[in-house]
């Protein structure tokens, strides 16, 4: 049994980014906010002390901040043929855990995606007609445009202190930045970080190859800052141990050192950690919730009544929360029809190893945002008619840290153990280059996510059912890319070039990215999306659902950039919109 | 105070005062509400503890002597750095297994087990711990039966490296016990050794950090950044050393 709390006005699952900044948004609005949270608090001074975070084995390695797959877990299968199978520990993703979520451990690339990206199918049709985007890909466009959402970007930028160089200006190209991009509303809030040689090696390539290189856009700031809400964050260090790590120098832009410390004095602001929702509460006629029910650490059950519930846990983790609740149609692949899961994507990556015997890269200089990167061969930066694919990638080089755990690279065909092993990882390590893609990720009908008919989580629920698989369109996608990646390494005459292989089964074993995007998606079409424009729950309209698992596909970019802009977005819809006329703000 | 472990009684539009709040070095976790302050308090992290390498956590002294030699048979000593016995690899392994990787603590350990594909991962039921301790059993008796009755640290090195490559590419099978399983872990254990701060009792003296021009456990390289292409002498700091 349950014993019930006193009612709040609002609901938080979940304290990572998009929790915090809808709970400072609507804290200043004048609400009461409950944010819930599965882990621990965490806080800069104790939790990432730079006395002892430079351990590669405890956070890289053990992952010690990450959600362990005992606290709940997904099954996995590559296709619905195959029976799925329980992800015993986590490898192809690392999803946080406790106060700040992945915001902790990210490694902080800010992107905006690129206009044609949120009017993806329109856009393609438009420009290339009807017909030509592959028929088993679900793509759809969004239902809010780029215009739309670069006031709550630049929003987002300036909460962390974002570092860059704009290349579309207020209607203006600018040298140096990405012209590609968007057209911005303001200069980033502070400057580039310095590259080190392997990024200025490949920027130079880049663009003795007609290319338009530019610096990674940063959450790993380069120089101290002061953001809107007064809290100051220093300057980066360069220190490596930044993505899959909490920083110990206030760099890194994260919940902790942007919000937090002004949201958490506020007297109408409450969080409640190593506590798990267990399910968002409906009316009798399932149309509104009334609440959640939490777990806190001893095993008791709470009701929190509350007018607004936000889910703004992981991706994938609000589609669980949306199923276990009974928020929305679940998809049928079968049939095509229902949402909550439909259209799961991810991250589509290749590129080239270069080596060299003559240089010294010195990877431990590093951060997780560090790098040259172009755009040239993302989204449909390029032509796309006679390619036989849609979709594309940002093209980078970025040096995170040469931890040598993690960073050991040798030349195919070098034994792994051994005399030559150990020679091999001696004379390489100084000497090697990655040129990395990272690649958009379209959608398919046996790609998404459901509840797992056999595994339960610790309190009992189903797990959540991730069927996933590369298809066809994306390697071909990563293939051409991969190639574009060789020819501008070639340029730089390596002793050797080894270019990835053409993508095989996903696997969910080896680390690749945790941009784990789709399975609640926001559109237009109740029939084609689970949550509207505003990221309002279609069926239940007192629920908002927060972060990736919204997106309709997934861009050529880390998220994490469009996830702070829409929740921004979704906050001055609830505060504009929804408080003087609560109920559905998009009418189907 | 900041924290209450019982949310029912937190009186709401109320500015609760300071207070600790994290489980004090403990990994205990505990429910805890927090409103109106950060929950910080002194002492409230969770520092690291040396191994203590004077002493065998988890190996029997049989396993150790079989440990020490095939760490060193992975990781050969040569003339420029130590092997993988005198870095400590197997003192690191030993703290592994005695602790939450030795017994898969936050892995998902529900039944059913089923065999899957390689896309799904392990699926073994088998602990890290198990693997080792039934590996080694297995390994003394496969070497004993076709060595003329030798563990594996009295073979020559061809012998000993023969057996391994054998269990890496599963053409010497192990009674009773995946030899793939154990040779993966071996592995993964012994580069962990080799490489991860000396406070788990392997990378001895960072010998694995001088090998590859790692220097350690800084926090600001920012005098470095501009120094393209350059051997900097940086000198080479752990975790350990700056306890």
């Amino acid at each position: 049994m349950s014993r019930k709390l006193p009612a709040t006005d609002v609901a938080i699952i979940g304290l990572g980014w998009t929790g915090a900044i809808l709970a400072e948004q609507l804290t200043r609005a004048g609400l009461d906010v409950i944010a819930i949270e599965r882990g621990p608090w965490r806080n800069t001074s104790t939790d990432f002390p730079t006395t002892y975070v430079q351990d590669e084995l405890r956070y890289a390695i053990r992952n010690d901040l990450f959600q362990q797959a005992s606290q709940g877990t997904l099954t996995f299968r590559n296709n619905s043929r195959q029976s799925a199978l329980p992800i015993r520990q986590f490898g192809s993703f690392l999803p946080g855990n406790g106060v700040g979520g992945a915001g902790v451990h990210w490694n902080g690339h800010t992107w905006r995606f690129l206009p044609t990206d949120f009017v993806l199918k329109s856009h393609l049709e438009s420009r290339y007609g009807k017909g030509f985007i592959p028929s088993d890909l679900s793509v759809q466009d969004w239902g809010i445009t780029f215009d739309e959402l670069e006031p709550y970007y630049d929003k987002f930028d300036k909460l962390c202190g974002i570092s860059g160089k704009a290349g579309h200006l207020k209607g203006q190209i600018q040298a140096g930045g990405n012209p590609f991009e968007g057209s911005r509303s303001s200069e980033y809030p502070t400057p580039p970080m310095r590259q080190t040689y392997g990024p200025t090696l490949f920027a130079q390539a880049a663009a003795s190859l007609g290319y338009h290189p530019f610096p990674l856009p940063s959450a790993n700031i380069s120089q101290a800052y002061t953001n809107p809400l007064g809290v100051r964050l220093g300057p980066c260090t360069y220190c490596g141990f930044c993505e899959r790590f909490g920083c110990g120098n206030y760099s890194k832009a994260s919940p902790q050192t942007t919000v937090l410390p002004v949201l958490i004095r506020r007297p109408n602001f409450t969080a409640q950690t190593n506590s798990e929702v267990l399910k968002i509460n409906l009316s009798r006629d399932g149309k509104r919730a009334t609440g959640v029910t939490y777990v806190d650490s001893s095993g008791e059950i709470w009701e929190q009544p509350a007018e607004l519930v936000l889910i703004c846990g992981f991706a994938y983790n609000c589609v669980h929360m949306m199923l276990v609740s009974g928020i929305g149609k679940p998809y049928d692949p079968v049939t095509g029809k229902g949402v909550v899961g439909r259209n799961y994507t991810y991250q589509t990556s290749s590129g080239s190893t270069l080596f060299f015997d003559d240089k010294l890269f010195n990877p431990f200089i590093g951060s997780g945002a560090l790098g040259m990167t172009m755009d040239d061969f993302n989204g449909d930066n390029f032509d796309h008619a006679k390619v036989g694919f849609v979709g594309g990638a940002s093209i980078t080089t970025s040096i995170t840290g040469g931890r040598p755990i993690g960073h050991r690279p040798v030349p195919p065909g070098t034994p792994r153990w051994g005399a030559a092993w150990k020679s091999a990882t001696r004379d390489n390590y100084q000497g090697v280059l990655g040129i990395g893609s990272q690649g958009s990720s379209y959608p398919v009908r046996d790609a998404y996510l459901d509840l797992d008919p056999t595994y339960k989580d610790p309190h009992g629920r189903p797990l959540l059912r991730m069927t996933f698989d590369f298809n066809a369109n994306d390697a071909k996608m990563a293939a051409y890319v991969a190639a574009k990646t060789a020819e501008i390494g070639r340029s730089l005459k390596p002793k050797q070039i080894v270019t990835s292989p053409p993508l095989g089964p996903y696997s969910i074993v080896p680390y690749q990215s945790t941009h784990n995007t789709g399975g609640a998606i926001m559109g237009a079409d109740p029939s084609t999306s689970a949550v509207n424009r505003y990221l309002q729950s279609w069926d239940v309209s007192n629920v908002f659902v927060m972060g990736a698992a919204v997106f309709p596909q997934n861009a050529g970019y880390n998220p994490t950039g469009t996830v702070g802009a829409l929740a921004y977005w979704t906050a001055e819809a609830i505060i504009n919109r929804y408080l003087r006329d609560p109920g559905p703000l998009v009418h189907a | 105070m900041s924290k209450d472990s019982n949310p029912g009684s937190r009186s709401r539009r109320r500015v609760l005062g300071a207070g600790a709040a994290l489980a004090a070095l403990s990994t205990a976790v505990r429910a805890e509400t927090v409103t109106g302050k950060l929950p910080w308090s002194p002492g409230a992290n969770s520092a690291p503890h040396p191994l203590d390498t004077s002493v065998w956590h988890f190996f029997t002294p049989e396993e150790v002597t079989a440990v020490e030699a095939l760490v060193e048979r992975l990781i050969p000593t040569d003339p420029k750095t130590p092997g993988g016995k005198d870095a400590g690899c197997a003192n690191f392994i030993d703290g592994q297994l005695a602790g939450p990787f030795g017994s898969s603590e936050g892995m998902y350990m529900e039944g059913p087990f089923e065999k899957g594909t390689p896309q799904q991962g392990s699926q073994a039921e088998a602990r890290p711990a198990q693997i080792y301790r039934a590996g080694l059993k297995a390994l003394d008796a496969y070497t004993r039966a076709h060595f003329a009755g030798k563990t594996y640290a009295a073979l020559s090195a061809a012998d000993q490296d023969a057996v391994l490559t054998g269990l890496e590419h599963t053409t010497i099978a192990l009674e009773g016990v995946d030899g793939k399983r154990f040779f993966e872990l071996l592995l993964q254990n012994t580069i962990e050794g080799f490489f991860a701060d000396p406070l788990y009792g392997g990378n001895r003296n960072m010998v694995g950090w001088k090998m590859v021009g790692f220097p350690g456990a800084h926090y600001d390289n920012r005098e470095y950044v501009d120094m393209h292409n350059r051997k900097l002498d940086i000198p080479f700091v752990s975790i350990l050393s700056k306890l």
